[in-house]
């Protein structure tokens, strides 16, 4: 094979993605939500056991969010990596597309997580005996900047969508 | 069990027997049906066999033997027995395709009004996902929030018809999301994908609830383990579930994919 066939075939593969635009960023809104809530589960719960798996001020509509969020994560995870399959089957994969879908999910779930179910719902706290605090901002500044450089990936490549 | 549990005494062996044979019964038929129709048919997949084979021994082992004595007296076993009974059985039992087996296996006018019988109007709404989901979850929500848990273990009838319903429920269940055999009126794939989400959502909310509040007559500490293994056992399956059902859908989508790039090219 000549190394001009293999450009061509290189460029063939993700010559639709301007089709699927808002296809890359669902599955990648998906992706990001449904692996920062595995992250979450494995990092915080299990390995570090910073998280409770059940705090004893938690509001019933925080056992219910949880849950939702819970199925979803793993359901969003599954789901995405076939609608990912199914992109790159139609020659429609954008990576930056993509990402700009993973970081926007990822952040939007740990935000949600950091602000309305650790504080508003009292589902549990990032980490029991100590102040509280400084947890909590690392936290919800790491959201922030994942939810930026999310739209900020998503409107450069809206802007390329012709 | 030195909880206030100690005076649930497990059943008679006869009775545990009883409850078992529906479930040797259909483990020889199928494997008969599957010898009986290789000889003029296609071969039947093994994988289809191994399945029906260890959904069964699943099935089995919660209902009779060591285990079922124990998962009468504690919880947390209690709970790996629903995940067996309730979960993993019907998936592995819907997986080897009985129905499938059955139409093969019979002449062809049974089969015709087998599968009429099938198309019915009934059947049909119970299969429905969320008919399937209230009766499955629901019935859950129903046993471990009320008393009925409690007289389960003591009353010997609503003993077996809470394990015939469980079972029965986890496999319409099952049948409802994923498509193994064949299927009249099949819903979307979205449509599917969202009301299994809620099920089992549903699922792991019970599980947590169980933990705050351990039914009746369960220690807090066997609640509270019973509850973990409800949650994180449960993924384990759901995960399956999903898995197939994207599966099934990643199958279902490629027929129209290679239509497409056909005339393109």
């Amino acid at each position: 094979m000549t190394l001009s066939n293999t450009y061509t075939e290189k460029s063939h593969k993700h010559e639709k993605r301007f089709q699927y635009g808002q296809r890359n960023m669902w599955t990648g809104l998906m992706f990001g939500l449904g692996v920062v809530a595995f992250i979450d589960e494995v990092v915080f719960h299990q390995l570090l056991q910073w998280h409770h798996f059940y705090d004893k001020s938690t509001a019933k509509i925080g056992l219910i969010s949880d849950g939702l969020f819970h199925a979803f994560s793993f359901f969003a995870t599954i789901g995405s990596a076939f609608l990912l399959a199914d992109l790159h089957r139609k020659h429609g994969f954008w990576l930056k597309r993509w990402l700009g879908g993973v970081f926007l999910g990822a952040g939007a779930f740990q935000l949600y997580d950091g602000i309305i179910q650790h504080k508003f719902m009292k589902l549990h706290q990032i980490r029991y005996n100590v102040d509280i605090i400084p947890y909590d901002i690392a936290w919800n500044v790491i959201a922030s900047l994942l939810i930026i450089i999310g739209i900020v990936l998503l409107v450069k490549t809206n802007q390329l969508k012709r | 069990m030195h909880s206030h549990e100690t005076h649930l005494q497990g059943f008679p062996n006869l009775i545990q027997a009883i409850i078992v044979l529906p479930f040797l019964i259909s483990l020889v038929i199928y494997i008969v049906a599957v010898i009986y129709s290789n000889r003029y048919k296609k071969r039947w997949s093994h994988f289809r066999t191994i399945s029906w084979i260890l959904g069964h021994i699943c099935a089995i082992a919660t209902l009779i033997g060591p285990f079922a004595e124990l998962a009468h007296i504690n919880f947390a076993a209690h709970m790996i027995a629903h995940l067996l009974f309730g979960m993993l059985a019907p998936l592995l039992i819907a997986l080897a395709a009985p129905m499938t087996l059955l139409v093969r296996s019979i002449p062809v006018k049974m089969a015709r009004r087998i599968s009429c019988v099938l198309k019915n109007r009934y059947l049909t709404l119970v299969r429905n996902p969320i008919i399937a989901s209230i009766f499955n979850i629901g019935g859950l929500w129903l046993l471990y929030t009320t008393p009925l848990f409690y007289m389960m273990h003591e009353s010997l009838l609503l003993y077996i018809l809470i394990h015939v319903h469980i079972f029965l429920a986890g496999y319409l269940f099952t049948i409802a999301f994923i498509y193994i055999d064949p299927t009249p009126h099949p819903l979307s794939y979205i449509f599917r994908s969202i009301v299994l989400l809620i099920a089992l959502a549903a699922h792991s909310i019970l599980a947590k609830y169980i933990y705050a509040y351990p039914p009746n007559h369960v220690s807090p500490i066997q609640a509270e383990m019973g509850a973990k293994i409800m949650y994180y056992g449960g993924d384990v399956i759901e995960i399956g579930l999903v898995y197939l059902l994207f599966y099934q859908w990643y199958k279902s989508t490629r027929g129209s994919n290679l239509a497409k790039s056909i005339p393109a090219k």
